[in-house]
C-alpha cells in the first residue's frame, strides 16, 4: 500500500449525452509504484486522457461522470475530496503536461508570471519570492532566467513544452500526469524533451503516469506498460514483459503496425477495423471483431485480467485454450 | 541543451506594447488619438480659463447673435453667449457623459457577460433573455423612459445610456468568453488546483479584452450622439448648460439668419465621434493579429 503513490481500482467514466452514454473507461485498474513510470499506451478514443482527467478528478461535469471506482493518491482518495482538498491536490501533488503546448500557455501572460502562479498559491509565499522560485524552475529545463518576462508568442513549439513542464514540477508534484507530451513536437526535440522530463523526474523521485501512442517512447521511459483498448486494460506488466513477452492480441497489432529495423522493406502489417464506437461497445471482448485470434467464446464473455507470471496481466479468453500462443496458435 | 536558448538579443515586447507600435502606424487612429487627448486637455484647461457663471451662462444680449469675428471666434448665439467658450466648456458634458455610460456599462456588462458565457445553462439564458428584452426596444425609448421617470440631470442621462452599453458589453463578453473557456490553458489553470474566480479574471478575461477595447472606442462614440440627442429633444443636460446637443437646439431657431449657431456645435459632435471611430478602427486592426502585415 505504501509504496504506491497511485491506485486506481475498478474506475468507471461515462459521458451522457443527450445521443446515448459514451463507456470512456470500464472497470479500470491499476498502480504506480513510487518513482516508477507507467506507461498507458492505447490509440486514439481509448480512454487514456479520461483516465488521466479523472485522477484529478476533472473530469468534465456534465456530460462525464465518473460512476464507481476508487483512485487512491498516497492514501487518499481523489473521489471524495471537496472542492477545497482538490484545488490544493491538483497542481502541489498531481501536475500533468499537455500535448499540445501551443494552446496550454496562457498568451497574454508572461511565462514567468504563469510558472510563479501556482508556487504563489501552493506554497503560500510572496510574488517576488515566487518569481525568484520560477526563474530557478527556467533555468532547470534549459530556458535563460532572463526569458521569464516574455510571452509565450515568443518562444518555439520545444521551449514552450519545457516551459510547460516547468510550470508542472514547480510545486514539486509526487506524480506526473505527462498526457502525450512530445506528439505535437519535432522529431528532433521530442527526445530533447523526453529526456528533459526523464531526467528530472529521477533527480526529484518522481513517479509519471505517461500517457502515449509511441511505444518507442514507452521503451525508452516506462518501468510498467499498460495497454488500454476501448476503457480497458487489456494487458499490463512491465515494460521487459510487454515487448518480449507480448500477450494480447492487440498489444501484438500494435507491435506489427510499427516498421521493423531487423525486416526492412517488410510491409507493415496494421489491426484491420476500427475501435468500437464507445457509446455502443459490443458485447463480449471489445477487441473481439478485430481479433484474428477471436472465437464465438470471445463474442460472448468479458475477459478478466489473467496473471500470466511476474507482474504480467492479459485479458484474453484465448489463454483458456492449452498451448495458445501469439503468431502461429496450436 | 540548455546553451541554445541563451538567446537574450529577443526583444521583450508585451502585447500591449505590441498593439501600440502598431496602432501608431494608422494614421487615421494616430490622427484620432491626437484630437481626443487635444480635446481632453482643453475640456479641462477651460474650467481654468473660464469662468462658468460670468463666462458661459451669464446672458449678454448686447452682443447676441453676433456673426463669428475676431473678438468671438464661432460668433454668439442669442443670447449673447459666447460659442468659442461654450464649445470648449461644453467638451467636457459630452466627454464625461460618454466615458462614464460607457466605464458603467462595461462593468456591468462585462460581469454579466462573463458569468452567463463561463457557467452556460440556466444563468446564461436568465441573463441573455432579459439582455434581449433590452436589446429589442430601441436605444432612445429606454433613455427617454427613464430620463422621464428619474428626472432630467446630467447624473440621469448617465444612467439612461448606460443600459444601452451594459446590454452590448454583455453580448461580446459572454461570446469571447465562452471561446476562451474551452482553451487548453484554462484547463490546464484548473489542473494547477487555482479557484474558479481566480481562472475567470486573470486567465479569462485578459484574454477576452480585445474585442471589448474597440467596443469601448465605439461606444463612446454612439453614446455622445445619443447624448447630444437627448439633449436637442429637451430631456438631456438641462439648460443653461453648454452641452452640444442643446446647444444645437438651441441654434434651431436661427437656423436661416444665424446658421453657425447650428453648423458649429455639429461639427464639434461629428469630430469627436469621428476621432473616436477612428480610433475604434485603428484599435480594432492593431488587436486583431491577422490583420498583421
Amino acid at each position: 500500500m505504501t509504496d504506491k503513490i497511485l491506485e486506481v481500482k475498478d474506475l468507471v467514466v461515462q459521458y451522457v449525452t443527450d445521443d446515448g452514454c459514451v463507456e470512456a473507461v470500464n472497470d479500470l485498474s491499476f498502480s504506480i509504484g513510487k518513482k516508477k513510470t507507467l506507461g498507458l499506451v492505447g490509440e486514439t478514443g481509448a480512454g487514456k486522457t479520461t483516465t488521466a482527467l479523472s485522477i484529478l478528478n476533472l473530469i468534465p461535469s456534465p456530460p462525464g461522470e465518473i460512476k464507481s471506482g476508487s483512485i487512491m493518491l498516497d492514501g487518499s482518495d481523489v473521489l471524495t475530496m471537496d472542492q477545497e482538498e482538490l484545488q490544493k491536490m491538483r497542481g502541489n501533488d498531481v501536475a500533468m503536461i499537455f500535448q499540445d503546448p501551443m494552446t496550454a500557455l496562457n498568451p497574454v501572460m508572461t511565462i514567468g508570471e504563469q510558472i510563479a502562479e501556482s508556487i504563489e498559491l501552493h506554497e503560500k509565499i510572496s510574488k517576488k519570492e515566487s518569481m525568484e522560485r520560477a526563474k530557478e524552475m527556467l533555468k532547470l529545463v534549459g530556458i535563460a532566467e532572463s526569458r521569464a518576462y516574455d510571452y509565450p508568442h515568443q518562444f518555439s513549439g520545444g521551449m514552450r513544452q519545457r516551459v510547460v513542464i516547468a510550470i508542472a514540477l514547480a510545486c514539486n508534484p509526487k506524480l506526473l500526469l505527462a498526457d502525450e507530451p512530445t506528439t505535437a513536437l519535432d522529431v528532433t526535440i521530442q527526445a530533447q524533451v523526453l529526456e528533459l522530463i526523464k531526467k528530472l523526474i529521477t533527480e526529484r523521485d518522481m513517479s509519471m503516469l505517461l500517457i502515449t501512442h509511441d511505444l518507442g517512447v514507452v521503451a525508452e521511459v516506462c518501468d510498467d506498460v499498460a495497454v488500454m483498448y476501448a476503457g480497458r486494460i487489456v494487458e499490463i506488466g512491465t515494460a521487459a514483459e510487454i515487448f518480449n513477452e507480448t500477450a494480447h492480441p492487440y498489444t501484438e497489432g500494435l507491435f506489427n503496425s510499427l516498421p521493423n529495423l531487423k525486416q526492412r522493406g517488410e510491409k507493415l502489417v496494421p489491426i484491420t477495423g476500427m475501435m468500437p464506437d464507445p457509446m455502443d461497445l459490443p458485447e463480449g471482448c471489445s477487441f473481439a471483431p478485430r481479433c484474428p485470434y477471436a472465437t464465438e467464446a470471445c463474442k460472448k464473455a468479458n475477459p478478466g485480467l489473467r496473471h500470466l507470471g511476474g507482474s504480467h496481466y492479459v485479458a484474453c479468453q484465448a489463454y483458456e485454450r492449452e498451448n495458445f500462443k501469439l503468431g502461429g496458435e496450436q | 541543451m540548455a546553451k541554445l536558448n541563451d538567446n537574450n538579443e529577443v526583444k521583450s515586447r508585451s502585447m500591449a506594447q505590441e498593439t501600440w507600435r502598431r496602432l501608431i502606424k494608422n494614421k487615421g487612429a494616430v490622427i484620432g488619438l491626437i484630437f481626443l487627448l487635444t480635446l481632453v486637455v482643453v475640456s479641462i484647461l477651460s474650467g481654468f480659463i473660464y469662468d462658468y457663471d460670468t463666462d458661459i451662462i451669464a446672458l449678454n444680449m448686447g452682443e447676441a447673435l453676433q456673426a463669428p469675428s475676431a473678438a468671438h471666434w464661432f460668433g454668439t448665439d442669442s443670447l449673447g453667449r459666447d460659442i468659442f467658450a461654450r464649445i470648449l466648456y461644453g467638451a467636457r458634458y459630452s466627454l464625461m457623459i460618454g466615458v462614464g455610460a460607457v466605464a458603467i456599462g462595461l462593468v456591468i456588462g462585462v460581469t454579466l457577460g462573463a458569468i452567463a458565457g463561463f457557467y452556460g445553462g440556466a444563468v446564461d439564458q436568465i441573463i441573455m433573455r432579459v439582455v434581449d428584452v433590452f436589446y429589442s426596444i430601441p436605444n432612445i425609448m429606454i433613455a427617454v423612459v427613464i430620463v422621464s421617470l428619474l428626472g432630467t440631470s446630467t447624473v440621469n442621462l448617465l444612467i439612461a445610456l448606460c443600459f444601452t452599453c451594459a446590454t452590448s458589453f454583455t453580448r461580446i463578453a459572454r461570446a469571447s468568453v465562452m471561446t476562451i473557456r474551452d482553451q487548453e490553458y484554462v484547463e490546464a489553470a484548473y489542473e494547477l488546483g487555482l479557484p474558479t474566480w481566480k481562472i475567470i479574471l486573470k486567465h479569462i478575461i485578459p484574454n477576452c479584452l480585445s474585442p471589448i477595447i474597440v467596443q469601448v472606442t465605439l461606444l463612446i462614440g454612439t453614446t455622445i450622439i445619443a447624448a447630444s440627442s437627448l439633449s436637442f429633444l429637451g430631456i438631456g443636460v438641462p439648460s443653461p448648460a453648454p452641452e452640444w446637443g442643446a446647444m444645437l437646439s438651441e441654434g434651431r431657431q436661427h437656423i436661416r439668419d444665424a446658421s453657425y449657431m447650428c453648423v458649429i456645435p455639429g461639427i464639434a459632435i461629428m469630430l469627436t465621434v469621428l476621432a473616436l471611430n477612428l480610433l475604434g478602427d485603428g484599435l480594432r486592426d492593431a488587436l486583431d493579429p491577422k490583420m498583421k502585415k
